[in-house]
């Protein structure tokens, strides 16, 4: 707390550099992300040339483009346990259309989208309507969704995953724009990673720079307060599960374009990993405080422990143990720079 | 004084990682020296399968035997698997071996390897289109083969309306064993989905499909857990129905012994692991083409009362 005794209010004090970057809530994930990348980097041969990192690149993408839809959802205050199995949900959509009904494959990537936006939707209005948690009603959606995969889809093409995809008709328009790489140095670099990029500057954008972004910290933080000041609360919370939905949509179409297929049980399980990168991010499990910066690298973390440990040449048996050491740790070091920067102040 | 210490530690780890960076793409060091091999077997599998751990064995005793390095990895979503097979790549192992649940979903990735000269082996599952992807062979059981076995089999028994147990959603495999058993069983053949990851919750949905319907005769469960799960159910359900499952374990051997079983297809696991990185390794040493293009079959061998007690054996070292 500032001593001069000019200052007329506390709140519009100064303070230093440094002291305000450690209160951004991203700067443990960053810290954890590069002692994750020194020590896989100094720890194996492959891990930090171009083909290494293209590989641990492609893997934090995707999870990425997700972290920062759940960061965003998060802050404001909610959880959709639905946004893994969307992803499959949207791209075996697409699957089915365009492989057994012969859709148009741009009409089947746009049904697809309105279908995702509709469940994001009917996950915000329920939520808001019922005063169930979030957390029980995605979780409805969630097996819901995860049956639909299942039964439906065995029952329209009697298979469980989706065949000659690339086969379709103009297959290779949409494989450009979300399943094609490019080369960078010497390393290949999936598009999921320009997608996830832009994703993350769209979204700390709306979060810092926009009426919008002071809303969902606002009906995260306080909500009958919020509503009480005229903030649409509604209007907020419903936009937040249509944008996860949206995000799960795009996973799910650069995931089909990328590997041509998608199972019915794609996704199954990977909402765990999204929250966990967007808490890793800084995100409060209570809501109102968070970045989508941090979420995105908290997924960095997840995507180059996923590939730092084969390239250890560690028994893969041990994965999910280090992968939960290492997280557990990451958040640590995020709530130790947190409380130091605060008492700093 | 503290933060000029991190500081220096910061810079010459910085530093050591530059010189790092450098060296990774020099050489592969492996070509040339005898034996001194890296494989990367990269498998389907969800962790802590049984099955699975008998492949893992097979490749980890191979590369004892071989004096080579065998890193045993696994994801079932293909887009994962894919993902580790270009890590392996980016590796610059000395050859991959790959089980291909899901060919659609790996394809870019095994050409991608086949394309950086490294040589492919396919296991298990694949084998339509392991030659289409440049592998230089497949080891495996063929699911169509073994499943018309299978059938055939469960038709001499006189079973007529067979239940068939699909614990993995997903498996295009296991999807293809149970069509294959009721292209030659002659009779009824039905597909039940069932929660692998929960045993309780398996043998509980046999059990209520054999209250629901009492005409069913044969219960067909695709792992040896399973099957397990299935002589509970139909103790449970009071039926009459056999049991007949595809691979093996100690306690699936012990109920074949005693006639709770009606038989094991067993495809063994251990041939498949051990013969995909001797391919490898023969191909690496010595220029050899296992299979000469064509797939190796791994079984089906038919576990009966018969044979049970020599298998048994076996099966305590987790080998069969």
């Amino acid at each position: 707390m500032a001593t001069a005794t000019a200052q007329p209010d506390e709140r519009l004090a100064t303070t230093g550099p440094v002291a305000r970057l450690l209160k951004r809530p991203e700067i443990g994930a960053l810290i954890a992300a590069l002692v994750v990348f020194l020590f896989f980097a100094l720890t194996t041969e492959t891990f930090a040339t171009p083909a290494g990192a293209s590989t641990w690149l492609q893997t934090s993408s995707t999870i990425g483009i997700m972290a920062v839809a759940v960061a965003l959802l998060m802050i404001g205050g909610e959880f959709d346990l639905s946004a893994g199995v969307m992803t499959g949900f949207t791209g075996l959509t697409v699957g089915v259309l365009t492989t057994h009904w012969g859709l148009n494959i741009w009409v089947a990537i746009v049904v697809a989208l309105v279908l995702a936006l509709a469940v994001g939707a009917l996950n915000g209005f329920m939520v808001m309507k019922t005063g169930l948690p979030s957390f029980i009603v995605t979780l409805g959606t969630f097996f819901v969704l995860q049956g639909i995969d299942l039964a439906l889809v065995k029952l329209i093409i009697g298979q469980v995953a989706i065949q000659g995809m690339s086969n379709v008709p103009f297959y290779a328009q949409p494989q450009k724009i979300f399943g094609s790489t490019f080369s960078v140095g010497g390393a290949t670099i999936h598009v999921s990673v320009l997608w996830w990029i832009a994703v993350t500057i769209i979204a700390s954008w709306v979060l810092m720079r926009t009426r919008a972004g002071n809303w969902i910290f606002a009906v995260g933080g306080a909500q009958s307060a919020s509503r009480q000041v005229g903030v649409p609360v509604f209007r907020t919370k419903i936009g937040l599960f249509m944008t996860t939905a949206f995000a799960g949509w795009l996973v799910g179409m650069l995931v089909l374009f990328r590997t041509s297929t998608v199972q019915s049980n794609t996704g199954i399980g990977q909402e765990f990993i999204y929250i966990i990168c967007a808490v890793v991010g800084g995100c409060l499990l209570t809501g109102g405080y968070g970045s989508a910066i941090g979420a995105a690298l908290g997924a960095l973390i997840y995507g180059m422990v996923n590939q730092g440990i084969p390239y250890s040449g560690w028994d893969s048996n041990w994965l999910k143990a280090v992968l939960g050491v290492m997280l557990l740790g990451a958040c640590l070091i995020n709530n130790w720079v947190r409380k130091r920067a605060e008492n700093a102040r | 004084m503290n933060r000029f210490r991190l500081f220096g530690v910061v810079a010459a780890a910085t530093l050591a990682l530059t010189a790092c960076s450098g060296t990774g793409q020099d050489d592969d060091g492996a070509s040339g020296n005898k034996g001194d091999f890296t494989y990367a077997v990269i498998t389907h599998s969800s962790a802590g399968d049984a099955f699975w751990d008998r492949v893992k064995s097979g490749t980890e005793q191979a590369g004892d035997d071989y004096g080579v390095t065998v890193q045993y990895d696994s994801d079932p979503d293909p887009a994962g698997q894919s993902q580790k097979i270009d890590g392996a790549v980016a590796d610059k192992v000395d050859g991959i071996v790959v089980s291909m649940a899901n060919p659609d979903g790996l394809e870019t990735s095994i050409k991608a390897a086949v394309a950086a000269g490294i040589p492919v082996v396919t296991i298990n599952s694949g084998v339509d289109r392991f030659q289409e992807f440049g592998a230089i062979t497949h080891v495996g059981q063929s699911e169509t083969i073994a499943g018309q076995a299978v059938g055939q089999r469960l038709k001499d028994e006189g079973l007529s309306n067979v239940v068939c147990v699909i614990q993995e959603a997903g498996n295009v495999g296991l999807e293809e064993r149970c069509k294959a058993v009721g292209e030659t069983l002659g009779g009824k053949v039905e597909n039940l989905q069932v929660d692998g990851t929960d045993d309780a919750a398996v043998q509980a949905s046999i059990t209520s499909k054999l209250q629901a319907d009492s005409s069913i005769d044969g219960v067909l469960t695709l792992g040896g857990q399973y099957a397990i799960d299935a002589v509970g159910a139909v103790e449970q359900a009071g039926s009459a129905a056999k049991v007949a499952t595809f691979d093996l374990s100690e306690d699936v051997i012990t109920n074949v012994q005693d006639g709770k079983i009606l038989f094991a297809v067993d495809q063994q696991p251990y041939v498949q692991g051990y013969l995909g990185v001797t391919t490898l390794y023969l191909k690496d040493l010595n220029g050899n083409d296992v299979g000469g293009g064509q797939p190796v079959n791994s079984g089906p061998a038919f576990v009966t009362q018969e044979n049970a007690d020599d298998v048994l054996e076996f099966a305590k070292n987790g080998t069969r």
